[in-house]
């Protein structure tokens, strides 16, 4: 009726969306009817209410879009697809919070394991793997799937591909987190480290990360900018291989079609192999490729400096994915796996050293004739700053790698250390900076509320990261030496709650690292959430009178 | 058995071969010096203005 007044016809994708979307509302009606397990009802229920408000949102989109398709260009200039992108903006704020929020709760569970208040849903077990999601796949992904979304129109010249297509990516992808999180606390879980979605989440997440592709790839096909920029190589080995990963750790065969449980088709050393496969290839190409990306559009733009090395810039991403994928046998060291398979991954590891500080210096040496501004904007000096920790913890990585390190690092708080300095100092470093240089760029403002609160976000979480993984250090290396102490006589000398009890208070210093960290984290949301609503505080001092820019100098290396 | 060995094999002879090329045919494209211009292009990329 509306749609024939004005002669509005709905695209192929409205269309079959919309059918897809009324078809996913019945059949999570029907499994939530015939589930076998409370969880899965309730998954099955959240999915038909998530199909409807899709089903909706399609429609509302379809009445109050023109009747002529977007255009690609306006007034010669492309026509950027800004809308996504600023949703996971804010999605990873808002969860990059919860999940900062919910370690703080852990840290601090593990000083007084009574935090847990006997509930079943706020169990360490089941919180644990809601952190870890919550801080890599909901905070880091939507910082991956947006910059990636900006940075590939900005540097193809070209609209997001498809009109739809993004929205359901970034919808579906955060549904996704929904599905996952929810699951851990009701005990939905498959116990593989960062997988654990049971198989229907899974399947889920499957449909969106091609869609994701598929936006990529066609963003890229139609680019009007000749040369691909190496930031969506980088992009690209992130999403083609995190789908590799996703599918064949995820082999699994559910018990039934209406319930929650699954069971993987690999067992014993080859499930054990497989998971850690993926396990750190989710750190090489989640947590790595898809912030190099990052680093190389938003740290020249910040600088106004270009790239120090293209070429060494091709040669890192090239050398950087073909050594990742072979590093995971690392995590299995001493066990069952084959010896010639741990050396392996140990003889990786360590070669993987080089392409990543071919990365650092690549990234650091682009302020090459801007060092001056780490002085005066602290959101370049956050971003500096995660390469020092990116080249701090790939360097504490190989070392950790090494069969003889190992052999004391392993299953301790060491590795918890290290994996922090990684994730707080270089990922959520490097995002931290992204969203701080975003948010004033998508909602058109000349800069941002404050920078001397970017000062504060910057002193006051480093101080966080700081006690964290110095605390991590020394616990982890005292566990680690405590376990293998013999007395004469050739006994262990310590049992295991001795050196359960002899962390505890460097469980306080850690977990007080973690509140540190997440007012870092306070700070920065209410900075850029006035930054969205338009003020700007009164800083005269902090605004940057530009004196013009220097002549660059000849750069040796280009 | 045969099959691993067959794999493990090429792995160990052919693949390392071809890796070794691959990598070579990487390290010729990003240091050829025809392509340095349009490298030097590139890495301006994210500073262009629209």
């Amino acid at each position: 009726m509306a749609a024939r007044a004005h002669v509005k016809y709905m695209t192929e994708g409205e269309g079959g969306l919309s059918a897809a979307l009324l078809a996913g509302v019945l059949v999570c009606l029907f499994a939530a009817a015939r589930a076998e397990d409370a969880a899965f009802a309730f998954h099955a229920y959240l999915s038909a209410a998530a199909s409807l408000g899709g089903l909706m949102l399609v429609l509302s989109h379809f009445a109050g879009r023109d009747a002529s398709p977007v255009p690609q260009e306006v007034n010669g200039k492309p026509n950027y697809n800004l809308g996504p992108v600023k949703f996971a903006v804010i999605a990873s704020v808002v969860w990059g919070i919860a999940g900062f929020l919910v370690g703080v709760i852990i840290a601090f569970q593990l000083w007084a394991p009574e935090l847990n208040f006997g509930l079943p849903f706020t169990n360490f077990g089941r919180l644990r793997p809601l952190h870890t999601s919550a801080v890599i796949f909901a905070f880091g992904g939507n910082v991956l799937i947006g910059t990636s979304f900006y940075v590939v129109q900005r540097t193809c010249r070209a609209r997001l591909a498809g009109e739809l297509a993004p929205w359901f990516v970034v919808l579906g992808y955060n549904f996704f987190i929904v599905l996952a999180g929810t699951g851990y606390l009701l005990g939905v879980t498959q116990s593989k480290e960062y997988a654990e979605p049971e198989w229907y989440a899974d399947l889920w997440l499957t449909i969106v990360w091609v869609v994701y592709l598929l936006v990529f790839l066609g963003t890229i096909w139609k680019r009007k900018e000749p040369h691909i920029f190496v930031a969506n190589w980088f992009y690209l080995a992130f999403i083609v291989t995190i789908a590799m990963l996703h599918i064949v750790n995820n082999l699994a065969m559910p018990v039934s079609v209406f319930g929650s449980k699954s069971y993987p088709i690999f067992s014993g050393v080859q499930d054990a192999l497989i998971q850690w496969w993926y396990g750190h290839n989710a750190v090489g190409f989640f947590l790595t490729a898809g912030f190099l990306a990052i680093m190389y559009y938003f740290i020249p733009k910040r600088a106004e400096r270009p790239v120090y090395s293209y070429r060494l810039s091709i040669i890192h991403f090239w050398a950087l994915i073909f050594m990742y994928i072979w590093a995971g046998p690392h995590h299995l060291h001493y066990t069952a796996l084959p010896d010639w398979a741990q050396t392996l991954g140990m003889t990786f590891s360590i070669m993987l050293w080089m392409p990543s500080w071919g990365g650092m210096i690549n990234g650091l040496m682009t302020l090459s004739g801007a060092w001056d501004k780490l002085r005066t904007d602290p959101v370049l000096r956050m971003m500096v700053v995660s390469l020092a920790f990116y080249g701090m913890s790939t360097f504490e990585g190989p070392m950790m790698s090494i069969k003889a390190v190992n052999s004391l690092s392993h299953y301790t708080d060491w590795t918890i250390g290290h994996v922090h300095s990684g994730a707080l100092g270089w990922v959520a470093y490097v995002s931290f900076g992204a969203l701080y240089c975003l948010v004033p760029w998508l909602w058109n403002r000349p800069r941002l509320y404050s920078l001397k609160l970017v000062e504060w976000h910057f002193w006051v979480s480093t101080l966080g990261i700081v006690l964290y993984i110095t605390s991590m250090w020394v616990a982890g290396i005292m566990q680690g030496l405590m376990w293998r102490a013999y007395n004469a006589l050739g006994f262990l000398e310590y049992s295991f709650i001795e050196t359960v009890e002899a962390m505890q208070p460097y469980y306080l210093v850690r977990a007080l690292g973690g509140v540190l960290f997440l007012t870092g984290a306070l700070i920065m949301a209410f900075n850029l959430y006035m930054t969205v609503r338009g003020s700007e505080a009164e800083e005269e001092e902090q605004v940057p009178v530009l004196a013009p820019a220097p002549a660059p100098l000849p750069i040796a290396a280009e | 058995m045969t099959t691993y060995h067959v794999l493990s094999q090429f792995a160990q002879t052919g693949g390392l071969i071809y890796f070794m090329l691959l990598f070579a045919a990487v390290a010729i494209y990003a240091l050829r010096p025809r392509n340095s211009a349009k490298f030097e292009r590139a890495a301006r990329l994210p500073l262009a203005e629209d």
